[in-house]
Formats: structure tokens, C-alpha cells, sequence
């Protein structure tokens, strides 16, 4: 047991180190992939969630990254219960007209959805520590908030995780 | 510290003032559908009441007559689908423009005393400076009055709060929101500021009762009184609706004294859950 436990540790060794040494040959990340999961729930009626994910820095207005509502009803109808979205609502989604250039898109059904952000989109230029925010907020349902903290520059790999409870299944960055 | 020892201090006096004091019964309210509003073509319906429990209408609907709207530009507005029924008014606004909205029932009128015959009468309720004379009897002597001034207010939102709406007309009570009415949430700390006739107002008693009185035992009420500045700070337990009542004190001295100048102010407010 002994020498081929040893073996698979020198292994295991190696493969971290290669993969540690690669990122500092290859250029800063520049962008971060969200992985979003949307729980698929039993209930009698059931509508996908708004959800709205952001970016915090302390002292910095939120800034809005992207906003999953029903964009496309007649006269806007959608809008009406964006203000749901509370956190969200009240740190950016309240100045914002919509539909909202470059961050609004439809709602997402149930499943694991995978969107990606330039450092310019999360108006992470500055280096610093950031908090991406993620809020759901379902029509006849719940709501929930995740965050999670990153910093900028960032590694490449995997950069934090959260999992919700009920409006949210795992959330997760990584930045490439 | 000094100042918050004082502070603590006038609210003890206040509370025990209004202890003393019967039991002003039916608060009036106004309470819109949602304070908080995002879209493009928006309504509010506002429930207008008075009663006993917050704010549940079993008592008497509050009159419409003297409510107006503001639209955030400074305009004025007319409510639409007014009615009064047998416990509320109801009618509703259309939110035509972006940023925040006043709906407000405004009224002033006079209190007072004269005598008749060598006896100290009240004036009749509903007596203003403009129909005083037509009010008091032929030979009325020893005329005293007093203006009293009464709003009861709300505010709704659509989009990003705005401030434009609280320059004071110098009447009354009035908020100058240092927290904007709109922006309120459970576990923060909302500062408030009164004026009563333009002016910031130390030493108005200022009540703060949350909403749902039916469904729990104690009454939750929140005793403040203006500071210096007519300020109060308010630390909101939870989410939920609050009314929020501010009064001049009442001086004592009963009949034979001066009748003095009266204000109260009245808003429902919205705290939302973090």
C-alpha cells in the first residue's frame, strides 16, 4: 500500500504544481464565468424566477451585471415586478431604465446556466476587493440572496461558491 | 452622551404626559398598495381610514375631500375611482412620472373658546378662519382662537426616490427626510426631521406604531420626542408598515387657559425586509 499511495501523492504533487505554475505564464484572467443553478421545484404554479446579479465594492455604487426578467410583454408589462427584486432594486435596479442596454435578458427555466462577464463588465478595473451579488425572486414564490466575495486581480481556477436554500441552487465563479 | 441623556430624558416626560392624558382613540391612516414601484405605466390604490387597529378599516372611512396628489415634478394630480364606503375610502393614482410621489390630506382650522352670557363656550369643530365669524353667535365676547393644522400623508416611489416634494409650505408639521420615506429597511436606522410652520421643531411627541395591532398582545409602540434639531431617529425592528403620528404637546391648563397653536402629522410608512 505504502509505495503506491507515495506514488499517487508524488502525483498528485505534480499535477498541482503544473497547474499552479501555468497561470503565471499565461495572462491575468480577464473574465469570470457565473455558474447559476436554478432549482427546479414542485410547486402547483410555477414561473422563473427574476433574477439580478450585480457587483459591490465598498465606497462604489452596485453595479448591475445582469437582469433575467420577461423583458418582452406588451408595454413593458415585465417591468412591473422587477421592483421584487428588492436588494437589488434598491441598490441599482431603481436608477436603471429598462429595457436596460447590455445587462437584461429573459428568464432562465430550471438547470445550470453558465454567463460570463469581461472585467470591464463587473467595473472591476480597479484592484480591490469585490462581492458579486446574485438575487432571485420568483412570481407567487420566494426570493433569495447569495454573495460571493472575489478579488481583483484574480487567479484563474475557481474563485468562490455559495449555495441557496430556496430560490437558488449552487452559485459558482471561476475566472479564466 | 449629554444629548442623548437629554433626549432620553424628554422622552421619558413625553410618555408620561401621554399617559396622562385620555386616550385619543382612531388613528387615521392612508395606505397605498405599495410604496415601492417599478414600470413604465404604474397605479397605486389607496385605502383611507380611520379606526382603531393598524390598519385594518372597522371603524370610519376618512373623507376624501381634501386629499391631492403631487406628481414629483411639483404638479398637481387628480385621484381617480374615488368611493367611500362604510369603513374606507379608496381611490386610486396613476403614477405618470417617475420619482416620488405625495398623496396628502391637508387641513387647518381654528380651536378656541368665547363666552356667552358669562359662560366659557368651545368652538364648534369645523371652524376656520374663514367662516369664524358666521360660526360664533350673535354676541359672542372674549373671542380666544388658535390655528390647528392637521396632514396625514404618504409617499410612492417609482424608480429612484426624489427630494423635490419636501420643501416645506411652512404650514404645519412637515417631514424633511434626512432617510427618504421610501428608503426604509428592517435593522437600519432612519432619521427624521420636523418642522412645524418651516421651522425644525424640538419637543414633538412622536409615535411610531408598526402595523398587524390584531394579531399580536403588545402594542409595540415607539415613544420619541424631537430633538434640538426636530429630529428623531428611528431603528425599525422588522419589515412591515408603520404609522407614524407627531403631535404638538398639549399644554396644560384645561379650559381657562390660552387656547395654543395645534399640529399633528400623520404617514404610513413602508419598511422593507434587507
Amino acid at each position: 500500500m505504502q509505495p503506491v499511495s507515495r506514488a499517487a501523492l508524488t502525483g498528485l504533487t505534480l499535477g498541482l504544481s503544473s497547474t499552479l505554475a501555468a497561470p503565471a505564464l499565461a495572462a491575468a484572467p480577464a473574465t469570470m464565468d457565473v455558474t447559476v443553478t436554478i432549482p427546479r421545484l414542485k410547486v402547483a404554479e410555477y414561473h422563473r424566477p427574476y433574477v439580478a446579479i450585480w457587483v459591490e465594492k465598498a465606497g462604489a455604487p452596485a453595479k448591475s451585471v445582469a437582469v433575467w426578467y420577461d423583458y418582452d410583454m406588451k408595454n413593458n408589462e415585465g417591468t412591473k415586478w422587477l421592483r421584487d427584486v428588492r436588494q437589488w432594486w434598491r441598490v441599482s435596479g431603481r436608477s436603471l431604465r429598462f429595457p436596460a442596454d447590455g445587462i437584461t435578458g429573459a428568464t432562465r427555466a430550471p438547470g445550470v446556466h453558465k454567463i460570463s462577464f469581461s472585467r470591464a463588465q463587473l467595473g472591476a478595473l480597479a484592484p480591490g476587493q469585490y462581492v458579486l451579488a446574485i438575487e432571485a425572486a420568483r412570481e407567487v414564490g420566494g426570493r433569495e440572496l447569495l454573495r460571493i466575495p472575489f478579488s481583483w486581480p484574480a487567479r484563474a481556477g475557481v474563485g468562490g461558491r455559495a449555495a441557496g436554500k430556496s430560490e437558488l441552487g449552487a452559485v459558482s465563479i471561476s475566472f479564466r | 452622551m449629554m444629548m442623548k441623556y437629554l433626549l432620553g430624558f424628554a422622552a421619558s416626560a413625553a410618555v408620561a404626559v401621554l399617559a396622562a392624558a385620555p386616550a385619543s382613540a382612531h388613528r387615521q391612516w392612508l395606505l397605498p398598495s405599495s410604496t415601492i414601484v417599478s414600470g413604465d405605466d404604474v397605479w397605486v390604490t389607496v385605502d383611507a381610514a380611520v379606526s382603531n387597529d393598524l390598519f385594518y378599516f372597522e371603524h370610519q372611512p376618512l373623507r376624501l375631500d381634501a386629499v391631492k396628489v403631487w406628481a414629483p415634478d411639483g404638479s398637481e394630480t387628480p385621484i381617480e375611482n374615488a368611493a367611500t364606503g362604510r369603513y374606507r375610502s379608496t381611490f386610486d393614482v396613476h403614477l405618470t412620472q417617475r420619482g416620488t410621489w405625495r398623496i396628502a390630506s391637508v387641513s387647518d382650522g381654528l380651536v378656541g373658546s368665547y363666552e356667552l352670557d358669562g359662560k366659557t363656550e368651545r368652538l364648534p369643530r369645523g371652524t376656520t378662519r374663514a367662516n369664524l365669524a358666521e360660526r360664533l353667535p350673535a354676541g359672542a365676547v372674549n373671542v380666544k382662537t388658535a390655528e390647528s393644522s392637521s396632514r396625514n400623508e404618504i409617499f410612492v416611489t417609482v424608480g429612484e426616490p426624489t427630494t423635490n416634494l419636501f420643501t416645506p409650505t411652512g404650514k404645519g408639521i412637515e417631514l424633511a427626510p434626512v432617510t427618504h420615506p421610501n428608503d426604509l429597511f428592517a435593522g437600519e436606522t432612519a432619521i427624521f426631521q420636523f418642522l412645524l410652520d418651516g421651522k425644525a421643531a424640538a419637543g414633538l411627541t412622536v409615535t411610531v406604531i408598526p402595523g398587524g395591532i390584531r394579531y399580536r398582545d403588545q402594542l409595540g409602540q415607539i415613544d420619541l420626542v424631537t430633538d434640538a434639531a426636530g429630529k428623531v431617529e428611528v431603528t425599525w425592528p422588522e419589515a412591515g408598515l408603520y404609522w407614524l403620528n407627531v403631535t404638538t404637546p398639549r399644554a396644560g391648563g384645561g379650559e381657562a387657559a390660552a387656547p395654543q397653536r395645534r399640529a399633528s402629522y400623520v404617514t404610513t410608512l413602508e419598511v422593507m425586509a434587507p
